[in-house]
């Protein structure tokens, strides 16, 4: 193979064809509450680890829904589980119990 | 005996002659079209109680046909108003004591957004042929089989400078939550998803309709505007929008994508403007008198305006109109006898 | 595919008496289109074209690149505009896309902003002493082609056909962004369906391929692959639509841009050479042609006369499967029959990849 100084970039597309949907399906069938979320960003704006870290509820668990699982469990890791984020959800949803969810599913993936 | 010309048999047309009948006027009813009803007839079920189209239309039409006030007169298309003459096109001159506008509003041409393929791909409809589909009990893909996948996009023809529609057409939001729901109770396996803008649920029950969707109907709720559809190898659709939440590109096949088409202004609107003298918003869309104190009323006394002729209207928003018209009409006429 | 659309957008073509502009880096790619084009415009189909030595680059590429500014580029297009006044032209058709898509750019922007075009015209005046008046008809020449398909059509010496099969060839097109993504008025059938080389291809037999990337960019993108770092993005566009298109089996590409029948054809080389992968059927690349060569192919011309032997995936499969009489000694030969050299084996024209690693080592 030659080289010849760059490689051939891989795409950003989140391509839901190629995504294997059984975790997310699983997880959404668990609790169906996660489908409701409406994108307010309240629970990122309250988190105490995404005001220190690259922490985003909202973002990892909506990646999730679509099947971008990598990196997640290490991502919900950096949840300190203070209860903040469930307590500013419009939509009641139990962020908490999400985080354990994930990480259960996603950490035996 | 007074008598008053409404222009257009939708629900705002009927609801308001029932009115005046009921009040003792004497009603005539012009129908630009062969069949009186208006769009709603098109339509299956309604938000957000998912009531019947028919059961509406059809009780509208039960009490309009009953009255012996009422006189209907399809096939006549009005091309000049004024409070006391309405002109129709052919030169009859019909004599009234006053005039409701409530000629509607036109849906949008899905071939005007080309990039979604409307016409040209097997399997992209709009929101009204869905409604038609479901009226004829035949939801299926064009090789008849059942969709696997379903995608819905909103604000087709709405909020977009590139087809001169910048107006929100109000409606499409719910519309595309009630079609989701529809479309999944006929396929349960389906997976179904939404792709919006934003999600403006501004009625009762709208939001609480819409939160069913997403937790009790596993509906998946997308924020990002479909930019491309392509044909694949195997005769599906590929999708490419924007998953705005994660700030990724996304995209996938379905077997079907619905176009939540959008209100356009009514095509009689321009020569209301330009032969009568009556005041257009610069959506198109017919301008009321004031916004707050006379939201019925044209800029010219004894013209009133019912519906969606003025700006996109739900139908119960609509039917509310025509009765206020009703109301100020017939006052309006007992004051110029 | 029901392309009902295409109709709503016609553009005016001149029918004849052409200026010509050359595009900058095609006689280095596909160095026999542009002599084709004056020899089908001019000779098969008895039209007045007029090849100016005097004209220069539109400097389109420095331009995009950010190394041009925009009062710089006003002047030199004014310039071109000024040599077609001065040789007594009306209809003014470039070669490149990235030129068709600057002059309709810059003809728009004198329209719009009337004291850019009076400025131009002083500065143009000041530096070269030269007036020009504005074309009275812009096409690209792939405009001019598509106008004269029927007569091409009849004219005809082969078609679009699969020789063994009789079944018409499978065609990808590919379409230059600047033709019709900056205004879509300006090119026929619009940008998203674009009929300006479908419907050379349908009227000379063959069969276009609608494939979910057809509207893709090639990569190109000027300073993107200017740099090399940068390429990496470039590739993984022309990667994204050879991927896509290859399931549907395509006999040949075609394209009407400068930039785009380079970066498709050469890229296939680079992936074969970084990954193995080959996009064509037998293991090869497939052919990118210019509709230059296609309308040259059909009208019978040699296909080493055609400049195709520069090609970087090897077009003998396609003209094997068109019935295309050729002499394969003949390929490395120039013009006047001295040997022009022979590029080295490269995977994407092996059929076999044991044979493959024989030559490479």
């Amino acid at each position: 193979m030659i080289n010849f100084g760059f490689s051939i970039s891989r795409p950003r597309t989140i391509d839901i064809d190629r995504n294997n949907l059984h975790k997310s399906n699983e997880i959404i069938a668990a609790m169906p509450e996660l489908q409701t979320c409406i994108g307010c960003g309240s629970c990122t704006a309250t988190c105490t680890a995404g005001n220190l870290t690259e922490f985003n509820f909202r973002k990892v668990h909506t990646l999730v829904r679509r099947g971008e699982y990598q990196g997640a469990y290490e991502e919900m890791n950096k949840c300190m589980l203070c209860g903040k984020c469930r307590l500013v959800c419009p939509r009641g949803i139990n962020t908490r119990g999400i985080v354990m969810l994930i990480k259960r599913k996603i950490g035996d993936f | 005996m007074k008598h008053i010309i409404i222009i257009g048999s939708g629900v705002a047309g009927l609801r308001c002659a029932i009115e005046l009948s009921h009040l003792g006027i004497r009603t005539t009813i012009l129908e630009k079209q062969s069949t009186i009803g208006g769009k709603v007839r098109g339509w299956y079920k309604l938000f957000p109680s998912f009531t019947s189209a028919d059961d509406v239309v059809g009780e509208l039409l039960r009490q309009v046909t009953s009255s012996e006030h009422i006189t209907i007169r399809t096939e006549c298309e009005a091309v000049g108003i004024t409070p006391h003459v309405v002109t129709l096109r052919g030169g009859e001159q019909l004599e009234c004591d006053a005039v409701v506008v409530a000629s509607g509003f036109e849906l949008f041409d899905a071939r005007q957004k080309e990039e979604y393929g409307y016409g040209i791909y097997d399997n992209v409809i709009t929101s009204a042929d869905l409604e038609d589909m479901f009226n004829r009990r035949a939801v299926k893909l064009t090789n008849g089989g059942s969709p696997r996948r379903i995608a819905l996009l909103h604000c087709v023809g709405s909020r977009d400078a590139k087809v001169c529609q910048h107006h929100c057409s109000k409606v499409c939001c719910v519309t595309g939550v009630k079609q989701a729901m529809e479309l999944k109770k006929m396929f349960p396996t389906a997976d179904i998803f939404n792709f919006y803008m934003d999600i403006r649920m501004f009625g009762p029950g709208y939001e609480e309709m819409y939160r069913e969707a997403q937790a009790d109907y596993n509906i998946h709720f997308v924020r990002g505007r479909i930019s491309e559809v392509s044909p694949t190898i195997d005769n599906r659709l590929q999708i490419k929008a924007e998953d705005t939440l994660t700030g990724r590109p996304l995209k996938m096949g379905v077997d079907m994508l619905v176009l939540l088409i959008g209100m356009k202004a009514g095509a009689s609107n321009a020569l209301y403007e330009s032969e009568c003298n009556l005041r257009r918003h610069e959506s198109g869309f017919m301008q009321p008198r004031d916004h707050f104190l006379g939201n019925t009323e044209s800029n010219v006394k004894g013209i009133f305006y019912a519906g969606t002729v003025t700006a996109p209207k739900t139908i119960g928003e609509s039917l509310n109109e025509a009765v206020v018209v009703a109301h100020s009409a017939a006052e309006w006429i007992k004051h110029t006898a | 595919m029901k392309r009902s659309t295409w109709t709503d957008y016609q553009k005016d073509i001149a029918d004849n008496d052409y200026y010509y502009a050359r595009s900058c880096i095609r006689q280095n790619f596909f160095p026999g289109s542009e002599k084709a084009f004056l020899n089908i415009v001019g000779k098969d189909l008895g039209r007045n074209i007029y090849d100016d030595p005097l004209h220069t680059s539109c400097t389109g590429i420095g331009y995009h690149a950010d190394i041009v500014p925009l009062d710089t580029i006003m002047a030199v297009v004014a310039r071109q505009f000024a040599l077609m006044t001065e040789a007594g032209y009306e209809n003014f058709t470039s070669s490149c896309i990235t030129s068709f898509g600057i002059y309709t750019e810059l003809l728009s922007t004198w329209e719009e902003f009337p004291e850019t075009e009076e400025r131009t015209r002083e500065n143009l005046y000041k530096a070269t002493g030269r007036e020009f008046s504005k074309p009275k008809n812009l096409a690209h020449t792939s405009d001019v082609i598509f106008h004269h398909r029927k007569e091409i059509a009849a004219k005809a010496k082969r078609r679009l056909i699969n020789a063994f099969t009789g079944e018409p060839l499978r065609v990808v097109e590919h379409i230059g962004c600047h033709y019709a993504k900056i205004f879509p008025k300006a090119g026929i059938g619009g940008s998203e369906f674009p009929y300006v080389l479908a419907g050379m291809v349908e009227e000379w037999g063959g069969e276009i391929i609608d494939y979910p990337e057809r509207r893709h960019c090639c990569g190109f993108g000027f300073r993107n692959y200017l740099v090399q770092a940068n390429r990496g993005y470039s590739i993984a566009n022309s990667h994204k639509k050879l991927e896509s298109m290859a399931p549907y089996k395509p006999d040949f590409i075609v394209t009407n841009c400068p930039g785009c029948s380079m970066f498709l054809d050469k890229w296939q080389y680079t992936i074969a050479e970084m990954e193995g992968t080959t996009y064509g059927q037998n293991g090869c690349g497939i052919p990118v042609l210019t509709y230059e060569e296609m309308a040259g192919l059909v009208l019978g011309y040699d296909p080493w006369e055609l400049g195709m032997q520069m090609h970087q995936v090897d077009v003998e499969p396609l003209l094997d499967k068109m019935g295309v009489e050729y002499d394969p000694s003949a390929k490395y030969l120039g013009i006047n029959g001295k040997y022009i050299g022979k590029p080295e084996a490269a995977v994407v024209n092996s059929r076999a990849k044991d044979t493959l690693y024989k030559i490479r080592k």
